[in-house]
């Protein structure tokens, strides 16, 4: 069985590797989908692991955007005078200024948003169910437009950052490359993290938080830094989009709160909440629903969007992996076990 | 002997009801001290004051030595101090192992010590305290899909993995089948014998209380209304007329 899984894993991660040269294409579609991926895991961390089912995770990817471009611009140049929308002067960056800004903008903005969770999660983890769902959605969409009237960022006109320095095709591979470490360390992260004593803590606080308090359990403490490890890995994958994306603007790019910000839920929901896998499986079938969607049915593909979350929510509320643990428990280590040990001494 | 708890003439009120009034009990280190009296006489109110659940209107109460009435729950729980719930509280989604190891006591747990995986010794502990409360073949099993008696016994489990210096017990036997009881009674002797462990429990079966109790106190309407041993218990006037009744 260990075996098997190791196969898996690595037939998984070879794949990665060879993906984006098999599927040349298909590039920034793939880097797109690590994004989903990324977004689904850490959403599930706080959502399906702890119980709290954020609909502002989206704040954090908006707040990477911005936090990696200010980081990269401001090393080089006067920010105010960078983003004067009627300046019209013309800045350029050198390959140094260009990677280096990239790679600390993406570590800061991953930073930054973690402190900016605690924060935020101090003032709105006494919230429960869905208040705290519409209390974190109000901060996402207070921060889009507090933003978007932030002249010195850009205001509505958003930020536009450099180009990658090399041709288009290998800037396409550069930027899935990092979208898939992320993606891969948030996996990996998730996976170590739920076979821990704090996996085990927030697990509790996601089945009853009353009972967690009673049996001395630091809940709030366990809640922040979980929303604050969900929002580092948010951050770092704005920061990574505000250059892939090249230009980037408040309401429909950043702070996309019915975009992306809807999307992660649904991913994780289809997938399976409160597993590891559910988040990867769940992001996989639906970008592939929204890409078929997009393509062959224009002009209805809300429509169908909007059919796919009704049809998950109203009948298939545990996902693909929780149809699974229904269907073969036994897969999953569900089982009456005979004491055999203890009749062999 | 020495008190582990001190409650000294406590009173909380829920608006108009008056749920304890004036009420005063030691609970002894290392004793088994039982609490009775009819539905709604405040024994659950008086439960959730002394771990925190609210804020007393007056009075005081000590722990270890300790003011502890201002505390909030955790803080109460860290110091070992527990409580099981009248209506069972246990992690539905999760098997008995997970129930158990996650009652690993949080009181000197730092932060890097939670980011550790569980150790044999943990995995150890669990499998031989619900062997103990004789859940060890179904501690694989879905705990929410256990029966509500299996549940209690469960709680019960997670409360001794907590290694509390104290548990408050709110109705043990309550739901659990005439010839498990007997078994509890005999594991719940043994926690307090073996593991050291002060219990407080609440119970409305007389059987269970009169035979493990050492000192039972009484309530009714909201205050103190007799205490002392099972015996004197038994033979109280007041206690026979408000709850027992006469046989």
């Amino acid at each position: 069985m260990a075996k098997n899984k190791t196969i898996l894993y690595a037939a998984i991660l070879a794949f990665t590797f060879i993906a984006p040269f098999a599927f040349p294409n298909f590039g920034t579609q793939l880097a797109t989908l690590w994004l989903m991926i990324i977004v689904a895991l850490t959403w599930d961390m706080t959502g399906g692991q702890m119980g709290y089912n954020s609909l502002g995770n989206i704040f954090f990817y908006g707040t990477g955007m911005y936090v990696a471009a200010l980081i990269s611009i401001g090393m080089v140049y006067d920010i105010g005078a960078y983003t004067n929308a009627a300046g019209g002067g013309i800045y350029k960056f050198t390959d140094l200024q260009y990677f280096g800004g990239l790679a600390l903008g993406v570590l800061g903005a991953g930073l930054f948003c973690s402190i900016v969770a605690v924060v935020i999660g101090y003032l709105t983890f006494g919230l429960r169910g869905p208040y705290f769902a519409i209390g974190t959605l109000g901060v996402a969409i207070a921060a889009g437009e507090l933003v978007s009237n932030w002249d010195w960022v850009g205001g509505g006109q958003g930020i536009a950052l450099p180009v990658y320095p090399g041709d288009l095709d290998t800037g396409k591979i550069f930027f899935y490359f990092l979208f898939a470490a992320v993606g891969v360390s948030v996996f990996l992260f998730a996976k170590w993290l739920y076979g821990t004593r704090f996996g085990a803590a927030i697990n509790a606080i996601r089945d009853d938080e009353e009972k967690a308090d009673a049996m001395g359990i630091h809940t709030l403490r366990y809640k922040l830094y979980t929303w604050a490890m969900a929002a580092f890995f948010v951050g770092m994958a704005g920061g990574i989009s505000a250059f892939q994306l090249i230009h980037f603007e408040p309401l429909e790019s950043a702070y996309q709160t019915i975009n992306l910000g809807i999307f992660m839920v649904v991913c994780v929901l289809l997938g399976g909440k409160g597993t590891l896998w559910g988040p990867v499986i769940g992001a996989i079938l639906f970008h592939v629903f929204k890409e078929v969607t997009w393509n062959y049915l224009l002009g209805w593909q809300w429509v169908a969007l909007g059919a796919l979350i009704v049809v998950t929510v109203v009948y298939f509320q545990d996902g693909v992996m929780g149809w699974l643990v229904h269907k073969r428990p036994e897969w999953f280590g569900i089982k009456v076990e005979e004491k055999v040990a203890e009749q062999a001494e | 002997m020495t008190s582990i708890i001190e409650v000294q003439n406590v009173s909380k009120s829920f608006g108009g009801v008056v749920a304890n009034h004036d009420v005063s009990m030691t609970v002894n280190s290392g004793t088994i001290t039982g609490l009775i009296g009819p539905n709604g006489s405040g024994k659950t109110t008086l439960f959730n004051s002394i771990v925190g659940y609210h804020p007393i209107d007056g009075g005081s109460i000590q722990f270890e030595g300790e003011e502890i009435s201002r505390l909030p729950v955790q803080q109460i729980a860290r110091r070992g101090l527990l409580r099981t719930f009248q209506q069972t509280r246990i992690y539905g989604a999760m098997n008995g192992v997970e129930n158990m190891l996650i009652s690993l006591p949080h009181r000197k747990m730092s932060i890097w010590d939670a980011l550790k995986t569980y150790t044999k010794e943990d995995y150890e502990r669990a499998d031989h305290l619900l062997e103990f409360v004789g859940l060890y073949e179904k501690r694989l099993l879905k705990s929410g899909d256990l029966s509500f008696g299996q549940q209690k016994l469960l709680e019960f489990a997670m409360a001794l993995m907590n290694e509390p210096t104290c548990l408050l017990l709110d109705e043990p036997t309550a739901g659990i089948n005439p010839t498990l009881i007997n078994g509890l009674i005999d594991r719940l002797k043994r926690a307090n014998t073996e593991f050291g462990i002060t219990l407080f429990v609440i119970e409305h079966n007389m059987r269970v209380i009169m035979n493990m109790a050492e000192t039972i106190y009484c309530l009714a309407h909201g205050e103190l209304l007799a205490q002392g041993t099972p015996d004197e218990i038994q033979n109280d006037q007041r206690v026979i007329d408000a709850y027992l009744g006469a046989h």
